[in-house]
């Protein structure tokens, strides 16, 4: 079964070879720069490509996990509170989308998924905009075109075939970016995402497609989704893929900039396959107990994202108080901005039903918005003669 | 008889089909030890086993191509779509393949193909949760599409629907699962009302409400509340979407003179329209006015703290039962 062999194979060192030329499928080893205790594994070739990354910056990856890890806790919390009416917790994720997230470019554009609120983070968007359609506030919380993030998709996979399109609209600009699709390991099962990577490969596109492997989709476990490893799918595609420790932020930056450099270059697309966990249900609507083995929970948990840095910092005299202070300072902050963010949202105008549905007026629906708005005023009109 | 929820007369009617049948085998995304998301298949893959209960891959359109491949083998697959915004994957498979094989193969090939779908609005969900996207099967030909509105009919017409030949879209709504009524489980299959009948769930006199699905409920609240106002409202619950039993509307809106028709999907389009049409077509000189219809904008679905404004409710039924009157509406005054 795929899952026990993730268990076991998950920490061999990777293989050599390995370039943004040639970023050839890992042989079912996980690119691994940080073990799951907290050591820096070297490795001459992966290793080159986060030689730039300085002490500062290894803290500020500890700053954005520990911020969302604080956002998505915040969330759940809320939506306990009756606050928002959904959430899909990231928690154990934090590396797979913080490795990746920080890797982009500006000028890159992100399709993700409703759970991938640490990449719309490294994206800019603002903590309360992460919250507005799980309110129930509005059909989607940002401007896509603010942030380079197109809003969160919903429907399983879809994402995969605007990102490959959006691809092929940088390559007919002639331009050097990258469009970016994250999807789950479920995701991998739809007509979509075989598509979106059939497009990628016949024309070469700038495209990456990082799948998140968290275990499960929903309740049911990858190997429902996949006899074989997941980043093998791609080859069957002429898609050269990459398998990466989900939970290590260093090996996500390395391989991802591996991807993104070759899109750059004109190499085409690149799959990856970040082996990671959700360790929290799949919504807040979701009873994990019911289909998941605790003792799987426990295990993952030791591979904790967060942690491994964490002691890699310490090991390192870089987790000083000061940068202890200063991060949980920041959680604090963005934690408090979501929560007043969110009691604080006005609630939407009853017409705002009728906008935008068509960029310019419609007679049908404006035929409808009359109506209803006269309807709406009788109920005034019979409130004040209540009140008389 | 015995109490149950809406949810617990699907599960019960389809532990039924599972041992009555052999060849009754469900599928969908988490409907094993998950139950599905609603819970209406709990425990049936424990009591009937994988082979029968199947938790597929996350693919919509294979789970109805591969139901086609089992039912020409002799299979009656019952396809779950987790959500009503997840049928769309699916599209395909459903009116290019599903509809059209007995007519194809002329009637070579059976189609006895259900697919249970939790449809509508009113739970507070995200964008493609509260969908009702029924008039688009109602619109291709060798589909039978059903809705069900309470406990009841939810047990027997599941049952139904696997039994019949053609494939049948089974439209659940979804906000009144934890609803309880009273169901018969030794309810006889042959002597119970056929799963194409429409059934007048109130009888009246001033105007015919014909409905489905989710909005029985408040189609029946709104009769009552104007029977406070001395106006007689006959409720019809028309289960068949396609094909549609006119004969039982055309009989009420004979006596009553006047039509209104309500259900959460857009309006134009809708089955409303194909309803409006067809009895004007059927007893243009029996109407007194022109019928009328209560349904959801012509819009997307909207975000959730503004859906009670696009569902119809009680009073925006009442409304449309005044304007159908002629009695003080917030329309009056308005041409056409
Ligand atoms: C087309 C479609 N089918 C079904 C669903 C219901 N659904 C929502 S999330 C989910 C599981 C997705 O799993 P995966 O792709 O592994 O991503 P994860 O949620 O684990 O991040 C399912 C079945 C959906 N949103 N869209």
């Amino acid at each position: 079964m795929l899952t026990d062999e993730v268990g076991q194979d998950a920490y061999k060192a990777p293989n050599p070879g390995i370039s943004a030329e040639n970023p050839r499928r890992t042989g079912g080893n996980l690119v691994q720069l940080i073990s799951p205790e907290g050591e820096r594994i070297s490795h001459p070739e992966f290793d080159l490509w986060v030689s730039d990354v300085t002490d500062e910056q290894l803290c500020s990856l500890y700053e954005d996990m520990t911020v969302i890890r604080r956002i998505d806790a915040e969330a759940t919390a809320l939506q306990r509170q009756g606050e928002l009416a959904l959430w899909p917790p990231l928690l154990g994720q934090e590396a797979s989308q913080i490795g990746s997230g920080r890797a982009l470019r500006d000028d890159d554009f992100v399709f993700p998924s409703y759970r991938d609120n640490g990449v719309a983070y490294c994206r800019g968007v603002e903590a309360t905009d992460l919250v507005r359609a799980w309110r129930g506030n509005a059909s989607s919380g940002w401007d896509p075109y603010r942030h380079n993030i197109a809003t969160q998709q919903i429907i399983i996979g879809s994402q995969s075939l605007h990102a490959t399109g959006y691809a092929m609209g940088i390559q007919h600009d002639g331009a050097d970016s990258v469009a970016v699709a994250y999807f789950g390991d479920g995701a991998t099962s739809e007509g979509d995402v075989n598509e979106a990577m059939v497009f990628a490969a016949s024309f070469q596109v700038p495209v990456v497609f990082i799948c998140q492997n968290n275990h499960w989709a929903i309740s049911e476990p990858v190997r429902i989704q996949s006899h074989i490893q997941i980043a093998d799918r791609a080859s069957g595609f002429g898609i050269p893929s990459m398998r990466v420790d989900g939970n290590d932020v260093l090996a996500v930056l390395a391989v991802t900039r591996i991807a993104l450099d070759r899109a750059r270059k004109g190499g085409g697309p690149t799959f990856i396959e970040a082996v990671t966990y959700r360790m929290g249900p799949h919504t807040t609507a979701d009873d994990p107990t019911r289909y998941r083995d605790a003792n799987e929970l426990e295990d993952w948990a030791a591979k904790d994202p967060i942690a491994r840095l964490q002691t890699l910092l310490r090991n390192k005299g870089l987790l000083t108080e000061e940068v202890e202070a200063k991060t949980q300072a920041k959680a604090d902050e963005v934690a408090r901005e979501l929560r007043a963010g969110v009691i604080n949202m006005p609630d939407p105008a009853p017409l705002d039903l009728f906008n935008h549905v068509y960029s310019t007026p419609n007679s049908w629906i404006e035929r409808q918005k009359d109506h209803y708005s006269r309807y709406l005023e009788s109920f005034s009109g019979s409130t004040q003669e209540g009140a008389l | 008889m015995s109490k149950l929820t809406f949810a617990r007369a699907i599960n019960a009617g389809l532990r039924k089909a599972l041992e009555n049948d052999p060849k009754v085998v469900l599928m969908g995304e988490d409907i094993g030890s998950l139950g599905g998301v609603f819970r209406v298949t709990d425990g049936l893959q424990k009591d009937f086993g994988k082979h029968r209960v199947v938790d597929t891959p996350l693919a919509e359109s294979a789970i109805i191509g591969t139901a086609v491949g089992l039912a020409y083998r002799g299979y009656r697959p019952v396809c779950e779509i987790q959500f009503d915004g997840f049928i769309y994957p699916a599209f395909d498979q459903i009116v290019s393949q599903v509809a059209k094989m007995h007519y194809r193969t002329q009637g070579r090939v059976k189609m006895p193909i259900t697919i249970r779908v939790p449809f509508g609005g009113g739970i507070g969900s995200p964008e493609h949760h509260s969908e009702s996207p029924e008039a688009y099967f109602t619109h291709t030909s060798g589909l039978r599409v059903i809705s069900v509105s309470n406990p009841q009919d939810a047990y027997t017409m599941i049952q139904q629907a696997i039994a019949s030949d053609d494939p049948v879209l089974y439209f659940e709504p979804k906000r009144r699962y934890h609803d309880k009524g009273e169901v018969d489980e030794t309810a006889d299959l042959l002597t119970a009302l056929p799963m194409e009948k429409a059934r007048v769930v109130t009888t009246g006199s001033d105007v015919t409400l014909v409905t489905y699905g989710p909005l029985v409920k408040t189609a029946g609240d709104a009769a009552m509340a104007a029977a406070d106002e001395g106006i007689s409202v006959e409720v019809i619950d028309l289960r068949s979407l396609a094909p549609i039993d006119f004969p039982v509307v055309e009989a009420s809106v004979r006596k009553t003179g006047r039509l209104v028709i309500t259900h959460e999907a857009a309006q134009s389009g809708g089955l409303g329209a194909e309803i409006a049409a067809s009895i004007t077509e059927r007893c243009f000189n029996y109407l007194e006015s022109a019928p009328v219809r209560i349904t959801g904008f012509d819009i997307p679905y909207p975000y959730s703290k503004l859906e009670m404004h696009h569902l119809p409710d009680l009073d925006r039924i009442l409304d449309g039962v005044d304007r159908a009157l002629g009695r003080g509406n917030s329309l009056s005054g308005l041409e056409g």
